[in-house]
């Protein structure tokens, strides 16, 4: 298929997926806010997660104090933010509409839909109610989407670079909720037990629809080792690290050309380690150094797909 | 506005319904008005749903228009539609002999049937062609023939285009459309399929390949994403299942054209191109445009690759040629023109000026490089200063214009804001030629929304109905 092509299939899934997981940290920390505690704690939520996710300075620079209110406006409707949910779902859309010949008219329709009601969800102002069913929705619309995707589109490559865009991103973004989720909870989550606690690593696994998960997984209390494990070790949790990257070495290996031998070693050492790894020897890293080590790996991955695939030189 | 009552399609003059609108009155009559207007509203929001809307320049992007769609179907009765779609044959098959004969040996303008000087110093003659090949001599292999009906009901051919067509995947769409929201229409009626029209066009691509190419890779190549025409590349490479490019997917080595691709380059046979000729090589054309190939007229010169429409064939439909087509038609095929031109006065001659100057209040002039209904006077329509500021312009360039009586375009009833009122419209059927010339029985129908309004171009607020061809 045409590298350009391939490259809009590619980014269309990662902007839907980015929309989806930017609408899932932001519900956490909604939440997070509706409980009972100070103020304080509530703006650090917002604090690291604006850091993490790389926009603190942007922030700041137009909105100056860091409130829930002025938080999400910048994360959900500012359009002249290119990281808000708006401008995740307007790119998705973009990027369909490019290659919407390649597209089954469902996948197009589910897209362009999602589109048009963000649109009219973006001009009008919305309570504190409402942002937290407008989180929802975001979620219902990719689920959706994806849902079409695997029910409709041939098993070409151009499914291949689709999944390849859905599972780098969400790889990404598990790793940032679990970084922003773990440096604010870990110094009291050691303590274990606490209302508190039990709703604040509830909320983060809820974030990755994760809750149910561990309970099952489990059967025991929320301890934060094991909401590590299992979202970067288990190959059965649909958006841990090691789930993810699976994914990846699999579509990688799928279109597989001339130059791409290199990628697809990394990916598959990266995947390797996470087949093989332990949760005991990522403490000892420190899980916040493990998830900047990942998170890079994971860049550079993209990059050389970028590279191998979607911009081919003349020659 | 002429005096003249327009032609009703649906209408005979004694106010009974034609036949071939009886079984659509008689049920538009039985059904709620409720029902009607519930299921127009419904074809809005499926259209936006899906898509089908042109692009608006200078708007945010990810906004877009939709094109009017009328519930009121445009009906042609079975013998009407094959006189006219015999008509259509004769006259794209004469234009492509017409402009093979221009790219060769021009014999058309040695026996002085054309003056020479009207086809070779036409901004749209382009010398690079002179003396190229092509195969099966084919040039238009898509033209869009603009039909009217007139007086009393009699067809005339307004305009050829011979460029980059479009509007066809409205047609398309349109059908869809009322399948959709009134299927028991269609168990009521004999309707001929245009469905089959996108496995036509590349049937018809793939005949003109180049020669010893067996199993030909065809693309279409678009301007891009912010085209206004841009739905309708999408939908077409879709249809066909081929590749939809654009300028910097390609690139040309030793003569050969590539595409780029996942897997490396791929060669290209067939190009279904919808941009322009002046975009489609910097190096030939103009240097300033990134729409098209570097080198492609070059492959193209070599027999290397096909290029549907074929460069040059504006000097076939531009409008100071319009005039000569009927006089094509006798000269290349020996026979008698089936449809009629609109008489055109060419305002180049000295008679035909002093005429037109003498009724500028009556006549429509028209820039011969003009489209898309901009640049034109509609003398009736138009004031005494209007008609005075054209008239200096005639006069600084009389050899840009040409002029038409204003023809009492035929209407169909079509749904307004007040009801239900007749709105001139008029018809694009779309012929293809290789190894043989063929058309699906239809076309695009377009109509002037406004009241009055002679102008049905979608840029300037006209909007489209499905077009019924019945079987018997």
């Amino acid at each position: 298929m045409l590298s350009r092509t391939a490259d809009h299939l590619y980014w269309m899934a990662r902007y839907t997926e980015r929309a989806e997981n930017l609408a899932r940290m932001l519900e956490v920390n909604y939440r997070m806010s509706l409980l009972p505690q100070g103020s304080e704690i509530v703006e650090q939520g917002w604090i690291a997660t604006l850091t993490i996710i790389g926009l603190m300075d942007a922030f700041k620079q137009r909105y100056g104090a860091v409130t829930p209110a002025n938080a999400i406006a910048f994360l959900v409707f500012d359009r002249d933010n290119p990281m808000s949910i708006y401008s995740c779902v307007r790119a998705a859309r973009e990027n369909a509409r490019a290659v919407r010949g390649t597209l089954t008219s469902e996948i197009w329709e589910s897209i362009n839909a999602t589109w048009l009601e963000m649109r009219v969800a973006g001009m009008r102002p919305s309570s504190e109610a409402e942002v937290g069913n407008f989180f929802e929705w975001v979620k219902y619309r990719s689920h959706l989407t994806r849902g079409v995707v695997q029910g409709t589109m041939l098993r070409d490559e151009a499914w291949h670079f689709t999944w390849l865009g859905t599972y780098l991103e969400r790889s990404d973004s598990t790793a940032r909720i679990l970084d922003v989720k773990y440096h604010l909870l870990l110094p009291r989550g050691e303590k274990a037990g606490g209302a508190a606690d039990y709703y604040q690593w509830g909320a983060l696994l809820n974030s990755v629809s994760a809750f149910e998960i561990y309970r099952r997984v489990y059967r025991d209390l929320i301890t934060p080792r094991r909401v590590a494990e299992l979202l970067v070790l288990r190959a059965d949790m649909p958006r841990s690290l090691h789930r993810c990257v699976s994914q990846v070495y699999t579509h990688l290996t799928a279109v597989r050309n001339s130059q791409s031998a290199e990628t697809e070693r990394r990916a598959g050492e990266l995947h390797a380690s996470l087949l093989f790894g332990r949760i005991e020897h990522i403490f000892e890293l420190g899980l916040h150094e493990y998830l900047v080590q990942f998170m890079g790996r994971t860049r550079d991955l993209g990059e050389r797909v970028s590279r191998d695939f979607l911009v081919s030189s003349a020659d | 506005m002429p005096a003249v009552k327009p032609y009703d399609e649906m209408h005979a003059e004694d106010g009974s319904v034609r036949e071939h609108y009886r079984t659509f009155s008689s049920w538009l009559d039985r059904t709620p008005k409720d029902r009607v207007a519930q299921k127009r509203t419904e074809a809005d929001s499926l259209f936006h749903r899906v898509g089908i809307t042109f692009a608006v320049y200078g708007e945010e992007a990810g906004t877009e228009r939709l094109i009017p769609f009328d519930i009121v179907p445009r009906i042609i009765p079975a013998q009407e539609w094959q006189h006219l779609a015999a008509g259509l044959r004769q006259r794209v098959r004469a234009l492509n002999a017409f402009i093979a004969d221009i790219y060769h040996d021009q014999n058309i303008l040695a026996a002085g049937r054309i003056p020479a000087e009207q086809v070779l110093c036409n901004g749209q003659y382009r010398p690079e062609m002179q003396g190229v090949d092509v195969p099966g001599s084919i040039y238009a292999h898509i033209a869009g023939i603009d039909v009217v009906r007139a007086g009393r009901g009699e067809f005339y051919v307004l305009e050829d285009n011979l460029r980059v067509p479009s509007g066809v995947s409205y047609m398309l769409e349109d059908r869809r459309m009322m399948m959709r929201l009134f299927p028991e229409l269609f168990a009521q009626h004999s309707i001929a399929p245009v469905e089959h029209y996108p496995d036509l066009l590349l049937e018809n691509l793939r005949s003109v390949a180049p020669h010893g190419v067996n199993d030909p890779t065809v693309v279409l190549l678009t301007p891009g994403a912010y085209n206004s025409a841009y739905f309708e590349h999408a939908f077409l490479a879709q249809q066909m299942g081929i590749e939809l490019v654009e300028g910097q997917d390609l690139y040309v080595e030793d003569e050969f054209l590539y595409m780029r691709t996942t897997r490396g380059p791929q060669r290209v046979d067939v190009i279904y191109r919808r941009i322009d000729d002046d975009f489609l090589d910097p190096l030939a054309f103009r240097p300033d445009t990134m729409l098209g190939v570097p080198g492609l007229l070059s492959a193209y010169r070599a027999g290397r690759v096909t290029i549907a429409n074929a460069i040059g064939t504006g000097v076939a439909d531009d409008k100071s040629i319009y005039p000569y087509v009927p006089e094509m038609i006798r000269f290349y095929l020996g026979e008698e023109p089936l449809l009629s031109n609109v008489p055109t006065y060419v305002l180049r001659r000295k008679e035909d000026l002093d005429y037109t100057l003498a009724h500028l209040n009556e006549l429509v002039v028209k820039e011969v490089h003009g489209a898309g209904g901009y640049g034109m006077l509609i003398g009736p329509a138009a004031t005494t200063a209007q008609i005075e500021e054209f008239r200096q312009r005639i006069l600084r360039n009389p050899e840009k214009y040409i002029a038409q009586p204003t023809l009492s375009l035929s209407a169909c009833p079509t749904f307004v804001d007040q009801g239900i009122a007749p709105r001139h419209l008029d018809l694009r059927p779309f012929v293809l030629s290789g190894s043989e010339v063929t058309l699906v029985p239809g076309g695009l129908t377009r109509v002037a929304l406004r009241e009055g309004s002679l102008v049905v171009n979608s840029s300037q607020g006209g909007g489209t109905k499905d077009t019924w061809v019945l079987e018997k």
